[in-house]
Formats: C-alpha cells, sequence, structure tokens
C-alpha cells in the first residue's frame, strides 16, 4: 500500500490530491465561520446584532448564503467578452488558494517544503490582480471598469512595500522557507524572541499595506459603493459573484497566516516552557483576523489620492530605508544580534 | 512525471506565444503573454531554478504585464483600420520573416556543441547551494559594478519619463496633506460619549 503511494506516479498524483484536500476543505469550512465573525464583529462595533436568524446564534448563516448564492441566476451582460468574464473569478479563487500550498501549520505541516516559499506567496499574491482587472474590462460596463483600473493601480502600489517588508525578514533569517523564518524565532524567551518586536514598525506597515492589497477597508476604493456601485463586482451575481468573495477572504486569511509566520512566530508557544503546536497558530491567525474585522468597522473610508500618497510618499521609503537599517544592524550584529538571526548559511 | 510537465509547460508557452500574435482583440493577447510566462517560470522550476522563476512571475507578470494590460485596456483601437494598416506592410513582414528564417536555418544547420559544453548545461551549479545563494555571489561579489551600473541605467530613464511628462500648470486647486492634517480636530467634528448597548 505504502509502495503505491510512494513509487508510483498515479500513487503520487492521489496522494497530493489527498493532501489538497486536506488543506483546501478545512480552510473553507473555516471561512465559512471567519464571515460570519467578520459580520458579527462588524455589527457589534456598530451596535447592531448582525447575523442571528439561521441557526443557534446565527451560526448557520454563511451556510444559508452558499445556498443562496448558488441557486440564483446567472446574469450575462450582453457586451460582455464570455471566456473572460468567467475566468476573472476562478482566477481570483485559485489564485488565492494556490498560495497555500507553500503555509505551513505546524512543525513540517506543510504541503510544498520549497527553498522560495515567502516569494512564491508574493508571487501568486501579484498575481490576484487579474482576477479584479479581467471582471472589470470583460464586464463591458462603465463602474466596474473604473474599479477595475484603480485596484490595478492600487494592488501594484502596495505590492512595492510588502516586497520591501519582506525583504527585510529575509536578511534576518537568511532563509526564505517559513520553517526557516519560524525556526529564527525561536528562543528562550517566547514572544519576546518574535520578530515583531526587533521589525515592530513594519509589523504596522505590512498590516496596513496587506489591508490595501486585499481590497479590504479603509482602502477598499474598487469596490467603493459610494462612488462605483460595487466597483468590478457589479455585473456579477449568483456563483461568479460567490467565488470573488471566497477568493477575497481567503486572500485576507492568507495574510493573517503571512503575519502570524513573519512577525508572530507561526507555532510557537509565546510562553516558556508551554508546548508549541497548530492551535497557536491558528489562534495567532484569528487574533490578526479580528483586527483586519475590526478595522473594518471603525475607519471611514481613504480618498484615492490620499491612497496613493500613503503607498508611494510614505510607505515606500521607509520600509526601503529599513531595509538598509536592518542589512547593516544584521551585519554588524546591533542590538546585541536581535536581527542577525541566520538559519541557512549568513 | 516531470517529463509530462515539461511537454505541459513547454506546448503552454509555445500555444501562448502563438495566440499572442493571432488573437483579435489585444486584451486577449496580453492575457495569452501572460499564459505564456507563467509556463516560462514553470519550465525554470523544473530546470531547478526556482528563485529566477518566482522573479519572472513577480516581475514580468505581476508588474509588467499589468501596465501592458492597463495600457491596452485604456485604448480604443479601430480593429478594421488595424487590418487595412497590417495588408499594407504585409509583404515587407513577410521579407523580413523569411530572411530571419533564413538566418537560423544557416546558422543552426552548421551548430555543433561540443561534450564539454553538454557536461556544463546539464549542472550548472553545485546543487548543495541554493541559487538565490548562488546568484547573490555571483552578482554582488564578481560583477557589483556592472550590477551598479544598470540599476543607474534604469534610473536615469525613470528621471527621463518623470521629466518628460511632468507638468506644473497654476490653475489646478490641489490638495494640500500638511494643511489638511493640521486642522484642529475641535473645529471639524463633534465627539459624542456612546454608552455600549444604548446609541446616540
Amino acid at each position: 500500500m505504502a509502495d503505491f503511494f510512494f513509487n508510483t506516479t498515479a500513487g503520487m498524483i492521489l496522494l497530493i490530491i489527498g493532501q489538497i484536500f486536506l488543506v483546501v476543505i478545512p480552510l473553507l469550512v473555516a471561512l465559512a465561520f471567519l464571515m460570519y465573525l467578520d459580520r458579527k464583529i462588524w455589527a457589534s462595533v456598530q451596535l447592531r446584532r448582525g447575523p442571528n436568524v439561521v441557526g443557534v446564534y446565527g451560526l448557520l448563516q454563511s451556510f444559508a448564503d452558499f445556498g443562496k448564492y448558488i441557486v440564483k441566476e446567472i446574469v450575462v451582460p450582453a457586451g460582455a467578452d464570455r471566456p473572460v468574464f468567467f475566468m476573472a473569478p476562478m482566477v481570483t479563487l485559485v489564485m488565492s488558494l494556490v498560495a497555500w500550498a507553500v503555509i505551513p501549520f505546524n512543525d513540517g505541516w506543510v504541503l510544498s517544503d520549497i527553498n522560495v516559499a515567502i516569494l512564491f506567496v508574493f508571487a501568486v499574491s501579484s498575481l490576484e490582480v487579474y482576477g479584479v482587472i479581467m471582471g472589470g474590462w470583460a464586464s463591458n460596463s462603465k463602474y466596474p471598469f473604473l474599479g477595475s483600473l484603480r485596484s490595478a493601480a492600487q494592488m501594484i502600489s502596495y505590492e512595492v512595500s510588502i516586497g520591501l517588508i519582506i525583504i527585510g525578514v529575509i536578511i534576518s533569517t537568511g532563509s526564505m522557507n517559513f520553517s526557516g523564518i519560524v525556526a529564527a524565532q525561536d528562543g528562550n524567551y517566547g514572544l519576546l524572541h518574535w520578530y515583531w518586536l526587533p521589525h515592530f514598525p513594519m509589523l504596522i506597515l505590512f498590516f496596513i499595506s496587506a489591508l490595501a492589497e486585499t481590497n479590504r477597508p479603509p482602502f477598499d476604493l474598487p469596490e467603493a459603493e459610494s462612488e462605483l456601485v460595487a466597483g468590478y463586482q457589479v455585473e456579477y451575481s449568483s456563483t461568479p459573484f460567490l467565488l470573488f468573495m471566497i477568493g477575497e477572504l481567503v486572500a485576507v486569511v492568507l495574510m493573517c497566516a503571512l503575519i502570524s509566520l513573519m512577525f508572530f512566530g507561526g507555532w510557537l508557544s509565546p510562553i516558556p516552557g508551554l508546548p508549541d503546536g497548530i492551535f497557536w497558530m491558528i489562534a495567532k491567525m484569528g487574533l490578526v483576523f479580528f483586527f483586519f474585522s475590526l478595522i473594518k468597522a471603525i475607519t471611514p473610508r481613504y480618498r484615492y489620492d490620499q491612497l496613493m500618497r500613503l503607498g508611494w510618499k510614505v510607505f515606500l521609503p521607509f520600509s526601503l530605508f529599513w531595509v538598509v537599517f536592518v542589512a547593516f544592524a544584521a551585519k554588524f550584529e546591533w542590538f546585541w544580534g536581535i536581527y542577525a538571526r541566520y538559519t541557512v548559511g549568513g | 512525471m516531470s517529463v509530462f510537465a515539461f511537454y505541459l509547460f513547454a506546448v503552454c508557452v509555445i500555444a501562448g506565444g502563438l495566440f499572442t500574435v493571432i488573437s483579435r482583440n489585444p486584451v486577449h493577447s496580453v492575457l495569452w503573454l501572460i499564459l505564456s510566462f507563467l509556463s516560462a517560470a514553470g519550465l525554470f522550476v523544473l530546470l531547478g531554478a526556482e528563485f529566477v522563476a518566482m522573479l519572472l512571475i513577480i516581475v514580468y507578470v505581476g508588474a509588467v504585464a499589468v501596465l501592458f494590460l492597463f495600457v491596452v485596456m485604456m485604448l480604443d483601437i479601430d480593429f478594421a483600420e488595424l487590418k487595412a494598416e497590417m495588408a499594407k506592410y504585409m509583404p515587407l513582414a513577410l521579407l523580413i520573416g523569411v530572411i530571419i528564417l533564413m538566418q537560423f536555418v544557416m546558422a543552426f544547420g552548421a551548430w555543433n556543441a561540443s561534450a564539454a559544453a553538454e557536461g556544463l548545461r546539464a549542472q550548472v551549479t553545485d546543487p548543495q547551494v541554493f541559487n538565490t545563494d548562488a546568484l547573490g555571489l555571483i552578482l554582488y561579489d564578481e560583477y557589483f559594478l556592472l550590477f551598479q551600473l544598470s540599476g543607474l541605467i534604469l534610473l536615469v530613464a525613470m528621471v527621463g519619463a518623470i521629466v518628460l511628462t511632468l507638468r506644473h500648470r497654476g490653475d489646478v486647486k490641489r490638495q494640500d496633506v500638511v494643511s489638511q492634517m493640521m486642522r484642529d480636530p475641535a473645529k471639524a467634528m463633534k465627539i459624542h460619549d456612546v454608552k455600549p448597548g444604548q446609541g446616540l
């Protein structure tokens, strides 16, 4: 039996498909509850009750929504470019799921343990913009088109600062593998040994850039309903719309996973002595997601020129300066060498 | 398995390139070009050059092709006129194409790879060294000056593009960020202390 799975091509393909399901199905089920949590947090900040009808405390609301989206009619605008129109939501969903192939949940619990894992995530998240652009263009309508143009500019701008922040972490670690990055944060002082302390300004910058990269409020300009109705999603209905929505939320959860791996030590326990494990990883992702939803509830939307100014004139110079600073601090081991925790080479 | 992956990526590269040229819609052309880039990245991964593959995706697909798409989407192209233009230049294009094809045939017909070159092709770097490290050592140690120089050339191009497009107009109202941020909150808004569960 083991021989079949590890030595024949068909067995290996079956094994890989099984592993993919093992990651994707818990992720999508968790997503249903995260969507519920998102709406509940949003509601309680605004002194509303939020979803509370379907199931106990409204817990099954997301599943009811899912059923509703599936059975509705798919409407395609008359002038739409049909193949591109239907490809756009699929691209969004697939690209946001593909990145999970290299995210480890525990020591060694990863689908594909590649050397350039962090670059892979960065590359795939830079592809997500295509779903938005294609959707906006193929709809052949004014508002979606404007929305997609905005989002193209926005996502490219904030990718620059995300890339530079990632470079800072890579310099500190000397490795682009997530297991290496987490191993570099392992130490005797628990949570004081994680990267959030030496890289604190970058944690805040990364969090804000992640909000912009995933089109979350206050940077949800591609779908600003007061100006663009719903941006690139205007002409979408039924299942294609559902795919867009799931894709966006998976991208948000991916950013939560990235933040907990890069700055909060992944599966390491915060208090020395307690065992490390997958529950720490999940707890950290949940905490970051809580802040994502909190920000959605408490901040007003940015103006477009403010958004561009923040990306190019504030974040870019600051993160560029930080890369130079970290490079010097790691090379000459300033601050008791907290910037130089090489796991590979050095 | 890797042979299957190689042929899949190779066919996708060629098909992507072909459809980039023959599609009627320029936006579709760019999308086919993206497929071609992605498959080329797949070929790099099969060669063991995963760092170059990721850079290809980040730089070409993530940034350059987005800008292509951005420009092409905004163009208002009259396809009939474009076709007529193309028919006019067809003989010249065919002539150039045939000449290039002849040159390729002549060049590769007389190609003789030495056995030493075959050996080099199989193993470029030591498998123990990650290819990110290998590239870094070559770029920043051996070719440091050339690397800096190429950066300088890009900077000059960037400055040139900005100089060509920058213009100052006195008759437009601008957003002054500093004065906006220096506004006194007390004059701009009123703060209510909202008790939990009650509202205003």
